[in-house]
């Protein structure tokens, strides 16, 4: 065959480095945006990438089903940390009139 | 070329492309909707790990869920138009640096990195095994878990429902 073997079978690494690239544009949304909705969604691609890692750590790796588990629990927790996210954003956004993180100063000065 | 590395090389390219869409797009609704489609890919590369029941969780809770409180946030905390809703990028060309630096090394560390491998098992059902997982070894972290859920939803309705100017909820007594 023409393709050579570490293309034609996806291993353990591949997945590393697709969650790898996840989470660096995680860490872009997250320093680089100013909207508090796009920085959540930043977080939400963090998480997810950890957890693509911890998944294929269960099927490669030694963790087999503690793996899906502690997955489970992320997704649990990442939902409540949504919920109070957005009921931050709210009471942000009543107060200043705006989501831009730049304008919410008031501890600083 | 078999199928499932035809369908890793699929969903990777779906993953990544909608990620970065998701990160370097102006308009805020077009995020939450490339966003859908890297949580949809995720999920599929779980099934693809024999993890079903993490996917459909993940198909459930965050397509489903968070998805929906993001697209909530984005209608409640903007005026006017709902498709004319631009948002800020700041410090674009350090922030760039930062995070390709973040992604060379963590390649770099993942790939020279001698992992400990077990041998492949064809396992094709999780669910049951999970189960009984959650209810003798998890017992403690799913009942804790779940108080927290209810601690957060509640603490999130009381927060959102308070008004701008009304520091203080109307006392009960009259």
């Amino acid at each position: 065959m023409l393709i050579p073997e570490w293309i034609a079978e996806p291993g353990l690494n591949h997945f590393l480095v697709v969650s790898a690239i996840l989470f660096s544009l995680g860490i872009m949304a997250v320093i680089s945006r100013r909207n508090l909705i796009m920085i959540l969604m930043g977080v939400e691609l963090i998480l997810n990438s950890a957890n693509l890692n911890i998944v294929a750590f269960s099927r490669y790796g030694t963790l087999s089903l503690d793996g899906h588990m502690i997955a489970l629990f992320v997704i649990i927790i990442a939902a409540a940390e949504a919920a109070v996210a957005l009921a931050i954003a709210l009471n942000i956004y009543n107060r200043f009139g705006s989501v831009d993180v730049q304008q919410v100063s008031d501890l600083k000065n | 070329m078999e199928l499932s590395a035809f369908l890793f090389y699929f969903f990777a390219l779906l993953i990544i492309g909608s990620a970065a869409i998701m990160v370097f797009s102006k308009n805020i609704v077009h995020s939450a909707f490339a966003l859908m489609f890297t949580l949809a890919g995720l999920a599929a590369f779980y099934a693809l790990l024999y993890a079903g029941f993490v996917a459909v969780t993940q198909l459930l809770v965050y397509v489903g869920g968070i998805l929906v409180i993001v697209l909530f946030g984005v209608m409640l905390t903007t005026r006017g138009y709902f498709e004319k809703i631009k948002t800020r990028t700041v410090h674009l060309l350090p922030a760039a640096l930062f995070s390709m630096a973040i992604a060379i090394i963590l390649i770099t560390v993942f790939l020279s990195t001698e992992w400990i491998l077990a041998p492949l098992e064809e396992e094709v059902f999780t669910v049951q095994g999970i189960g009984e997982l959650l209810m003798t070894d998890y017992m403690l972290p799913f009942q804790v878990v779940g108080v927290l859920l209810l601690l957060a939803i509640i603490g999130a309705v009381l927060m959102a429902t308070r008004v701008a100017g009304e520091e203080e909820p109307p006392s009960a007594s009259g």
